[in-house]
């Protein structure tokens, strides 16, 4: 029998609750504090201060909240407190990396940078551009796009449509095997194949690596959508006599085709941020080449990487630069990506 | 230790949507009283204020007040933790935790506050299952995961757990609508059995149900869609049903709507 | 899928020409070459697995045979020289460290951050936030890689001599005042590339916990982290493991950002913050350019290695995967 319920006149409802303002009071009495320690202590590191005054008001609000509301309650609030803490400090670095890229992206990302390559330019030199990366980075993205785009969406289209038995399961699992692979072993496969056919660095060896890179995502995405198809929609389309592959082309597809083209356009994002296989594959090249079957070619990611090995100021700037039009280009394909799911969504 | 509830000029919001207006009434101690009316009259949404268990969906938002043996629950500094400690609740589908066995549904509560000894926790635990009308068929297997359990024997187990805790003030929200008749029957006598020690507000669709179980009756009905519910009456259940002192209960009880 | 034919069984997954099978009910030309187009690609799927299991298993086994040292157990990667003598104790190493530095950092902080956008933050802030952590999740590696070496690198000096100062006592945080660029480092920045990731699968997880079972626990009294704890967590326990598997899998295969941040050399390291050791990815990337062909199929079996490693990652994570779906079968 709970004993709470005693003779007294007090309320049981009521207890007693630290104002709402106790949090930032207690929060500007741990940062003074860690201020007066790290002072008289004579800390130079600003971190350790920091931590001085997080590790202050964890404490201080346990000790606080016990003696005023209870222990229950003290533990709420510590667990609130860090839970606060964590999401603070993970912003720190996610905020200075997007911060840092653009301010320091933008010095020497112009027309100029956009439209000339590395040809005539030394590396711990100013000037030059990314023209050649570019053209690169399209050329060997578009022509993965065009291998492993089909043939995952035809993937997917045989697992929901088709997909019964023994094959399915295994083209299921070694679909979720695959997308797990890291990059640098799909480039290797595909170094594997170019030593034994004794071949030097071309394009589209690097597009063949991020193909097998981006199937397993855009079979997984097609599916999801696929799945989401109503199957009365299909049971109409073939009552009517149409023939199921008809149905699949002119009725499945069609419906789920914003779902397919997001899928796809995060897969491209995902593939065009890829150095590993590029390095080991296409190389890198200060020229242009257009060719992407013949000789090395440069790439955006690629060259980043190079630029941050040269070492020289003038190619830093030159490494941020490329990484701000890397992460715009992303970007800018996942939010128009997001964009279409939200549009075609069906509802 | 039952309560009484006293709730006067009490309006419930859903952001900006008023859900019931202007609602007043006396809920006795050991008594059983059951709220009927239409579906979206928001007898569920008043439920949920008497414990504090509106303001959880995200705008929901209360004026006015409720009185729990003279304390305001919604007065300053009241803490809705403690709230809901008095005052507890049986919801519409049977939710015992599904990674706790049987036993530690029932001991949940009472182990928030910790300070409970393995044999006093044994004994609370027996004590509520067989208040619950479930010792018998779960004896033998506390151990076993809560989700095993039939539809009806979970709902059972959820009345354990909240009557572990001893609150003053059990809340059932349509606690049988998702049960066969035979479970709702085992429900039904169950109450009947609650009523000696807690005060008892029930929810329900089937008028049957509120006749049967039921001290007292209120009814709630609501102008049009859109609109805020609100209590049309609140009397003894038999006259509500024979006699009711409003035509539109009499047309809702004789079926002429809802 | 109840309404497609009857399809044939396959005897073998094993590759065989996408032509359609004869014992076919799809009679229709057109049928028949759909199917088989579609059932191509998922076995040419397969093939390409198969493929990058022999190429991988045949190039390594040309470096293996001529391998003077133990594979596994030798401490150095000596290709250029007759005999060679190279093995992958310090690759090992230092990918398993680095990536158990990651998993602790990242994994409590993403579920935190999980739980702060799903039970904590307003909402008004909470979906933004959660859009843009999504977004995150999309920053190329290489640009992580470069922000670490550029601006992370340099900041960590104060943290390292402050770890030096109280913890060096351990040995394993003891510093002799090189660049940090050092397991440590490369762990802290590993994790904070995975942590979008997990943080995403974690709140989608939070974010299915049944309404009913969190206002049970309301019910109950609870404040709001014994909801969490009563509720939430115990829900979203397998959801979290299958992420951090996720985001496990990242980190061990990662290889701008460790080459970028990382300065290597071929030591076991008994301190995390004296610069050295290596990983798998970051050693092929680093080594790659100036290795002859036989230290490229060095390379090779070094990544073959990584390949199985991180299959057995993600095949545990899957079987976590399908438990939870029994699991969650029971209550539905």
């Amino acid at each position: 029998m709970s004993t709470a319920a005693v003779t007294d006149k007090r309320s049981t409802l009521r207890g007693a609750t630290l104002p709402r303002w106790s949090p930032w009071a207690i929060a500007a009495g741990s940062v003074a504090v860690a201020i007066g320690i790290g002072a008289a202590a004579g800390l130079h590191s600003h971190v350790q201060w920091g931590l001085i005054a997080a590790l202050l008001f964890v404490l201080a609000t346990y000790g606080i909240a016990a003696r005023v509301e209870g222990r229950r309650q003290a533990k709420d609030r510590v667990a609130t407190s860090l839970v606060w803490v964590a999401f603070l400090l993970a912003v720190v670095p996610l905020v200075s990396l997007i911060w840092v890229t653009v301010q320091r992206g933008v010095k020497v990302l112009d027309f100029y940078f956009l439209s000339h390559s590395m040809g005539v330019v030394a590396d711990s030199q100013p000037g030059g551009g990314i023209y050649h990366a570019i053209l690169g980075s399209l050329e060997q993205v578009g022509l993965a796009t065009l291998l492993g785009a089909p043939i995952g969406v035809l993937t997917a289209v045989y697992l929901v449509e088709y997909g019964r038995g023994r094959l399915a399961r295994a083209v299921t699992f070694f679909v979720d095997v695959m997308t797990g692979i890291p990059s640098i072993v799909a480039g290797l496969f595909i170094l594997s194949l170019m030593l034994i056919l004794d071949m030097q660095p071309f394009g589209f060896a690097g597009s063949l690596a991020l193909a097998i890179l981006m199937m397993p995502v855009v079979v997984r995405s097609t599916e999801e959508m696929l799945k989401l198809v109503p199957n009365e929609l299909r049971e109409a389309s073939l009552a009517l006599g149409v023939p199921k592959w008809r149905t699949i082309l002119k009725v499945v597809l069609p419906t789920s085709l914003g779902g397919i083209t997001t899928g796809v356009m995060l897969a491209i994002a995902r593939i065009a941020g890829e150095t590993a296989p590029v390095l080991l594959l296409v190389f890198g090249n200060r020229f242009i080449n257009a060719n992407p079957f013949d000789g090395a070619q440069a790439s955006l990611p690629l060259y980043i990487y190079q630029q941050y090995g040269a070492g020289a100021e003038p190619a830093y700037d030159r490494a941020w630069a490329a990484s701000l039009a890397l992460i715009a280009f992303v970007m800018i394909l996942n939010l128009v990506a997001r964009g279409i799911a939200r549009w075609k969504s069906p509802r | 230790m039952a309560k009484r509830i006293d709730v006067s000029g009490l309006t419930a919001y859903y952001g900006s949507h008023k859900a019931i207006e202007d609602i007043s009434m006396t809920v006795e101690p050991r008594s059983v009283t059951a709220f009927i009316g239409p579906s979206g009259c928001g007898k569920s949404t008043f439920l949920r204020t008497l414990n504090r268990m509106h303001e959880v969906t995200p705008g929901g938002r209360v004026e006015g007040k409720v009185l729990l043996d003279d304390e305001d629950l919604y007065g300053a500094g009241v803490d809705p933790v403690a709230v809901r400690r008095e005052v507890g609740m049986v919801f519409q589908r049977p939710n015992p935790f599904p990674t706790m066995s049987i036993f530690d549904n029932v001991a949940a509560g009472l182990r928030l506050n910790g300070d409970h000894r393995k044999s006093e926790l044994n004994d609370i635990v027996e004590r509520s299952l067989k208040g619950a009308n479930l010792w018998n068929e779960v004896k033998d297997r506390l151990n076993k995961p809560g989700s095993g359990l039939s539809g009806g024997q979970q709902q059972r187990l959820c009345i354990a757990r909240a009557i572990a805790v001893e609150p003053k003030v059990l809340l059932m929200d349509e606690p049988c609508s998702a049960l066969d008749p035979i479970s709702t029957l085992a429900i039904e006598d169950l109450i009947g059995e609650l009523k000696e020690r807690f005060t008892i507000v029930i929810v329900t669709h089937n008028m049957q149900q509120a006749a049967r179980v039921s001290d007292r009756t209120a009814f709630f009905n609501l102008a049009g869609v859109g609109q805020p519910g609100k209590l049309i009456e609140i009397d003894e259940t038999e006259r509500i049903f024979s006699n009711p002192s409003v035509q539109a209960t009499e047309d809702y009880i004789s079926g002429r709507f809802g | 899928m109840d309404i497609t034919t009857p399809d044939t069984q396959e005897p073998h997954p094993a590759p065989r020409p996408p032509a359609p099978g004869r014992k076919h009910t799809a009679t229709r030309p057109g049928d028949r070459i759909f199917l088989g187009l579609s059932r191509g690609a998922g076995i040419l799927l397969l093939v390409i697995m198969a493929a990058i299991a022999a190429f991988l298993a045949y190039r390594a086994s040309l470096a293996i045979t001529k391998d003077h040292g133990n594979f596994l157990t030798t401490l150095e990667w000596n290709t250029g020289v007759t005999p060679p003598v190279f093995g992958i104790a310090v690759l090992a190493f230092g990918t398993v460290v680095s990536s158990v530095i990651a998993m602790v950092l990242a994994v409590p902080v993403a579920v935190a951050i999980a739980l702060f956008l799903t039970h904590y933050a307003p909402r008004k802030v909470s979906g933004p936030i959660a859009y843009v952590i999504d977004l995150l999740a999309a920053v190329p590696s290489i640009v992580y890689g470069l922000w670490g070496a550029l601006v992370l690198v340099p900041n960590l000096n104060g943290l390292f001599g402050w770890l030096d100062t109280y913890l060096g006592w351990t040995g394993v945080f003891s510093w002799d005042g090189g660049a940090p660029r050092s397991m440590l480092t490369v762990g802290i920045l590993l994790a904070i590339m995975i942590l979008p990731i997990i943080t995403n699968v974690s709140r989608e997880v939070f974010r299915q916990v049944p309404r009913m079972h969190e206002e049970a626990a309301l019910a109950l009294g609870a404040t709001r982290w014994e909801v969490v704890r009563m509720a939430v967590l115990p829900f979203g326990r397998s959801g979290v493991v299958s992420a951090s598997m996720l985001g496990l899998g990242r980190a061990l295969g990662e290889t701008m950002a460790v080459a970028t941040v990382l300065s290597p050399d071929f030591l076991i390291h008994g301190s995390l913050l004296n610069p050295g050791g290596g990983t798998f990815a970051q050693n092929i990337a680093s080594k790659f350019s100036e290795a002859s062909e036989f230290g490229r199929d060095a390379l090779i079996a070094s990544g073959l290695v990584l390949f199985v490693i991180t299959l057995l990652v993600n095949g545990a994570a899957r079987m976590i995967i399908a438990r939870r779906k029994e699991y969650s079968g029971a209550n539905a």
